[in-house]
């Protein structure tokens, strides 16, 4: 068989997620033949992400640079067209991408046009058409077969396939950079445009990919007082997540919301303050390693998953905390 | 202008999952079932564009067995005009639920299509990129605010995205997504639950509406998750400090 990898790219660089995507792939049993990843975009940033993937990434073979206004923000009707198009002239066995924002908004459109079901959010491959799922906010694991035509389509969970430092700077056998032929792309682009998207003041780690995430819940009260959670997570060089109920509250912005319908994170430490533990948010948290959490009610459902409790006032522990840990290394 | 909303039953939010022991999937009967929750906000955010004098009728339409008739009546009570009930088996997998939006779209040429944006017992969050790709409409998926524009037939989406809010504007018609913060679904008051009993359900089967159900996708098994092995209850600040230095060695 042979994969198409669509991937993301940001300051001419591959997004982690995508970089994950491509470990799914390279990890599809009888894929010995080629992988393939997508790009798209238009400027400079798009052609440095492709020579940097090419020179430093191993495990693919190809390079496919779309390079059009029409891919510049990423709605999800030209890139759809995009990945048929391609997809048409390369009859991929495979399509993967991440279950980013964008893999989930774009994939299954591309699955309908082609008719065919696609398999979102997997977390495991068992061979080169099964796949573990979870279901019900993770309180199940569906394996799924697919039995339908070429190609099967994926979109994998990023921490369930972690880049290592090693599988990203290891130099392979340089990919073949070519450009995708547009001449016959005809999307009728006028039908969706993009307005604009907020930035962030990008401070401290990415939530997704962060080695330790300090979580605050609706006990924090308010937005002031949360930022006891972000000073913590600043000590500890750590990304700031929150449940539904302090997004919902306004104390921090949608997303940092970790939870079945929000961020799937996976850290080394996961440290919960006045997180009650609904399903709803240990589904997007219960596979990090280690899961301290502090709660005032000691029977909160936090304590069920977490490795080491602390049944206490946060707006005590938090402060205390501040001053007994060692500064980040 | 006409806007179609989809429906799904599903168990319950508020229910402890339990897989059964033959592995074919999670136990459902005599498990209470309620309306998926992303669909109660898909149908508000119709019923408030309605009350705006922006539609003229609100359509819900619900896919499955015959109990989504119940479902059905609840989204009747809460405001919907009518409903359409398609007749299917338990296990509809969203290709086959876009082909069959996509027919009942082509009758009922709605401007505007809103579902949730997934259903929380499959967790797929397909179906409506799915039907919007096979109507080549343009897609809003994932919506936290959605403003209508009548007049040059616009609907301007701020989306939730990994990176915080994205605004697009789509032509009409077009599928859109809803995300937790769109609105607040009302509840359906006793007067209203009366009157939905006397709202007209329309009912059809795929095969009247010419889709085939061949699944492509089999479930080979579902099981439960690894327990996590159960941790210990500290007793103060400096133990927690001292176990995640020498016994996590995370710090």
């Amino acid at each position: 068989g042979s994969t198409l990898v669509v991937a993301e790219h940001e300051n001419g660089a591959i997004k982690s997620p995508s970089l994950s995507a491509l470990l799914a792939a390279a990890s599809l049993p009888d894929n010995d033949s080629s992988v393939s990843l997508l790009l798209a975009g238009s400027g400079p940033s798009l052609h440095q992400a492709a020579s940097h993937a090419a020179s430093s990434h191993p495990s693919f073979s190809q390079v496919l640079v779309a390079d059009s206004e029409a891919f510049k923000n990423p709605l999800a009707e030209p890139w759809a067209k995009l990945v048929h198009l391609v997809q048409q002239r390369g009859g991929y066995s495979h399509i993967i991408a991440a279950s980013s924002s964008f893999g989930k908004n774009v994939m299954p459109r591309v699955a309908a046009l082609l008719d065919v079901s696609p398999v979102t959010d997997v977390t495991a491959i068992s061979d080169s058409h099964t796949f573990v799922r979870p279901i019900y906010a993770g309180n199940a694991l569906s394996t799924v077969r697919y039995t339908g035509a070429s190609p099967c389509i994926l979109t994998i969970r990023s921490t369930s396939f972690p880049v290592s430092q090693k599988s990203v700077d290891s130099k392979s056998d340089k990919a073949t950079i070519s450009q995708v032929d547009l001449s016959t792309f005809n999307e009728d682009l006028d039908k969706s445009r993009f307005v604009s998207q907020t930035s962030r003041d990008d401070e401290g780690p990415d939530l997704g990919s962060a080695r330790v995430v300090v979580t605050g819940g609706r006990a924090l009260k308010s937005a002031e007082k949360f930022k006891l959670i972000e000073d913590l997570a600043k000590k500890l060089g750590a990304a700031v997540g929150a449940t539904r109920a302090a997004v919902d509250a306004g104390y921090v912005a949608n997303d940092l919301q970790i939870g079945q319908t929000g961020k799937i994170v996976a850290p080394e430490l996961y440290l919960a303050f006045g997180v009650s533990g609904a399903i709803q948010h240990l589904a997007g948290m219960r596979d990090s390693k280690v899961i301290v959490a502090v709660n005032n009610d000691a029977d909160a459902p936090i304590f069920q998953v977490a490795d080491y409790g602390l049944v206490g006032d946060l707006f005590e522990v938090i402060p205390e905390l501040l001053e007994k840990l060692p500064e980040k290394k | 202008m006409k806007i179609m909303v989809a429906i799904k039953r599903v168990v319950d939010y508020a229910v402890k999952i339990r897989v059964k022991p033959d592995k074919t999937g999670v136990v459902t009967q005599n498990v209470k079932m309620s309306m998926n929750p992303f669909c109660e906000i898909a149908l508000e955010e119709a019923l408030r564009i309605r009350e705006a004098g922006l539609a003229s009728e609100v359509v819900a339409v619900s896919m499955g067995p015959s109990q989504c008739v119940d479902t059905l009546r609840t989204g009747l009570a809460m405001g919907a005009d009518r409903g359409i009930h398609v007749e299917a088996g338990d296990l509809l997998y969203p290709l086959y639920v876009a082909k069959i939006l996509k027919k009942l779209v082509e009758i009922e040429k709605p401007g505007l299509l809103i579902l949730g944006k997934q259903a929380i017992d499959d967790d797929c969050n397909q179906a409506g990129q799915m039907v919007a790709g096979l109507l080549n409409w343009p897609q809003g998926t994932f919506a936290s605010k959605v403003v209508l524009d009548k007049e040059k037939q616009v609907a301007t989406v701020d989306r939730e995205v990994d990176d915080g809010i994205e605004t697009i504007s789509l032509n009409l018609p077009a599928v859109i997504t809803t995300d937790l913060r769109l609105n607040q679904p009302r509840y359906a008051t006793l007067p209203n639950i009366m009157k939905a009993k006397k709202k007209p359900i329309k009912k059809f089967t795929p095969e009247e509406l010419s889709v085939e159900i061949k699944p492509d996708l089999e479930i080979v098994e579902v099981t439960e998750p690894p327990k996590r092995k159960s941790g210990v209850i500290v007793s103060s600040v400096d133990e927690l400090i001292d176990k995640l230095k020498h016994e996590a060695n995370v710090i």
